[in-house]
């Protein structure tokens, strides 16, 4: 017999490989999405849902070598059946990845289940602080922002633009108040001042009693954080009660994202920090535009980038991991050194998990979120309490 | 808080209480006088609210358009949709208990949300302010005050006016009330009660899609809209005691100035204000305020 030579002995291991590889790929992996299909924030399910597949498909249908396959539970933005429905996920379907959610209550529940139970999490909107804070874990991820992070870049903007004096006006909840917390921190190390905080009850949309103690205020500028219908209304009524020619109104990126058509006129000049804005022009940004109004027949939004980024980051970590989402350590060390190419412009993961990320200050000007300029430049979320550093 | 303000904010919570009680008067109608517990209320708004937003452009290819002409027309139509649905739905839960009730009416909140998804779609829409009443009055020397928030509580004034005016002088009114005390006497007196019901039951449909088209110029329209609008409404209806117009008409004013100056006095709790005075208020007269018969 022939003694084997190097050759052929690659062209054997090679050929065991390529047998066994589709015997592990056979096994699919399930990604189970828990995302807001019905309800007010049934359209963000959607577009994430999108974008989510719009680059599996890209890829061929499978990431790392696993074939993908979804599992959808219908999270209703509900928090209280948060707990119940992330169970379904782990106990009942089995899946091997928890994509999730767009509502801060929710996601907060499946970060602490995640946590627990060590199944690999990828949040793909919910900004709460606590998810990349005190909940952080090797196993959790986040492709949107912290809701500190909009807040930041919006107070650093309007110190920038001369503001001194500001009024704050936001719904009292989670979200609203996280990030005031960061505006008042940026805005206050520009040398600003907030003068009056006003609250209005979560979802409760009459403005007029705040909108009157901001005409009293006379304050330079206005800082809100009003998203969906809410801020719909809330930039009808500051227009219509007289106050936008007088007080220019600042607000993080949900003010006007996806809201515009609703709001015409009364939003014009309306200035905004995001992640994201229209028509940033860049290469990836125009064929990932493309590809998605190809594929759904509908303009892409910031929702739809963090999906499509969720499933660029999953990627990453199971190429590293030969497709094992298990294996957390590997898995998070490779996230932690790519560098993703997103839509949004290029963002690294920092080491609470969170998006490092360029923060753009956006005009509205006819019925786009124009950039006027990057406010800050690769923002890391501090990561409060989170203990892996 | 100058002088100046002060009346502005309470220009706004009476504003506020009278689109309120715009809201809760076809509440009234349903829950406080027929006794049917309908949760499904909030939907009734909602799909008035959709109707303004939808039909503005089938309107206007048709007879030419117009926010009034739209109105009549949504009018007509939640009238006859409410006695549709009075005969399908609501006649067999009158004798049923309050279960029951609040199942049928929960279903059909499910069912009205799913028909606005899958008609409508999911995203915020705003409705046009007519041309006439697009303006606005200064009051300060910074705000203005729309003439269209001042035109819904004429609108608002009115209604109180003709609803009082329908129940204390009319025989319409008579029978009705009636029929509240006591359903089977009036009937041995000759009077057809289910087909009374069912007008009342049409006409308190129409008041809240009223409501949701009249406010959809302000309040914009979107998904879970009726959901929001339920709660406060059982609020009013309850403080003001069951059954009673007047009642309802005191309540809505009050939460509108519980509201109003909670989220300028006590912002940090603006949110539980409404509530508390209402626990109050229960507290002290556990009926409401004005507990008819």
């Amino acid at each position: 017999m022939n003694r084997l030579n190097p050759y052929k002995l690659a062209a054997l291991a090679a050929s065991l490989l390529l047998a066994a590889a589709p015997a592990y790929s056979a096994e699919k992996l399930k990604v189970g999405m828990m995302l807001p299909f019905t309800g007010t924030y049934a359209k963000l399910g959607a577009t994430i849902k999108n974008g989510f597949k719009l680059y599996v498909q890209q890829q061929g249908g499978s990431l790392g070598g696993r074939e993908i396959e979804y599992v959808e539970v219908d999270s209703e933005a509900n928090p209280a059946k948060a707990v119940d429905n992330v169970n379904k996920l782990i106990l009942q379907h089995n899946v091997d990845v928890l994509l999730g959610s767009v509502h801060s209550g929710v996601a907060l529940a499946m970060a602490k289940r995640a946590k627990e139970s060590g199944k690999l999490l990828i949040v793909p909107n919910a900004g709460a602080d606590g998810v990349t804070g005190p909940l952080c874990a090797p196993n959790i991820f986040r492709t949107s922002f912290s809701n500190w992070q909009t807040g930041y870049a919006i107070g650093k903007a309007m110190a920038e633009d001369g503001h001194k004096r500001a009024v704050a006006v936001t719904w009292k909840y989670g979200s609203g108040e996280e990030q005031l917390k960061g505006f008042k921190e940026a805005f206050e190390k520009g040398g600003g001042k907030v003068i009056e905080e006003l609250f209005v009850p979560f979802p409760n949309v009459e403005f007029q009693a705040v909108l009157t103690q901001v005409a009293a205020a006379k304050p330079d500028a206005v800082y809100s954080f009003f998203a969906g219908a809410g801020a719909v209304k809330f930039v009808k009524d500051y227009a219509a009660a007289g106050l936008k020619g007088s007080f220019p109104l600042y607000g993080t990126g949900f003010l006007t994202d996806g809201t515009l058509e609703a709001q015409g006129a009364d939003a014009q000049g309306v200035k905004t920090a995001l992640h994201y804005a229209d028509q940033l022009g860049t290469p990836t940004d125009n064929a990932f535009r493309a590809a998605y109004s190809k594929a759904y027949g509908d303009q892409p939004d910031v929702y739809a980038v963090q999906g499509y980024d969720a499933a660029q980051l999953l990627k990453v970590g199971l190429t590293a991991t030969g497709g094992d989402p298990k294996k957390s350590a590997e898995f998070a060390a490779a996230v932690r050194k790519a560098t993703f190419d997103s839509p949004r412009g290029p963002f690294t993961i920092s080491k609470s998990h969170n998006p490092i990320q360029d923060m753009y200050l956006r005009e509205v000007k006819g019925d786009v979120n124009k950039v006027v300029r990057v406010v800050v430049k690769a923002l890391e979320d501090p990561g409060r309490g989170c203990s892996m550093k | 808080m100058d002088l100046t303000t002060f009346l502005i904010q309470c220009l706004n919570a009476f504003q506020y209480g009278l689109l309120l009680f715009l809201v809760a008067s076809g509440l009234t109608l349903i829950f406080g006088i027929m006794g049917v517990i309908n949760l499904a209320h909030g939907s009734f708004y909602m799909i008035g609210a959709y109707l303004a937003y939808a039909l503005a452009p089938v309107v206007a290819s048709a007879i030419g358009g117009g926010f009034f002409a739209t109105l009549l027309v949504g009018v007509v139509l939640s009238v006859v949709f409410g006695y549709l649905l009075e005969w399908a739905f609501y006649s067999y839960l009158y004798e049923r208990d309050h279960l029951q009730q609040v199942l049928m009416t929960y279903g059909l909140i499910l069912v009205f949300e799913e028909l606005r998804s899958l008609l409508v779609g999911d995203n915020v829409y705003s409705v046009e302010i007519p041309q006439v009443l697009a303006g606005s009055i200064p009051l300060s020397e910074v705000m203005t005050y729309p003439t269209y928030r001042l035109f819904v509580s004429a609108i608002c004034l009115v209604l109180v006016g003709a609803m009082f005016w329908v129940f204390a002088r009319t025989r319409l009114g008579m029978m009705i009330r009636a029929g509240a005390s006591n359903r089977e006497m009036v009937q041995s007196l000759g009077i057809d009660i289910s087909f009374l019901y069912r007008v009342v039951f049409a006409a308190g449909f129409a008041l809240a899609a009223f409501a949701g088209m009249v406010a959809a110029p302000v309040s914009t329209v979107y998904p879970g809209m009726g959901g929001e609008v339920l709660i406060i409404c059982f609020v009013v209806v309850v403080i003001g005691g069951i059954g009673s117009i007047q009642g309802a008409l005191v309540a809505a004013l009050l939460i509108g100035f519980v509201d109003t100056f909670g989220k300028v006095l006590v912002p940090g709790a603006a949110g539980v204000m409404v509530y508390l005075a209402m626990a109050l208020i229960l507290l002290w007269k556990p009926d409401g305020l004005f507990k008819a018969g």
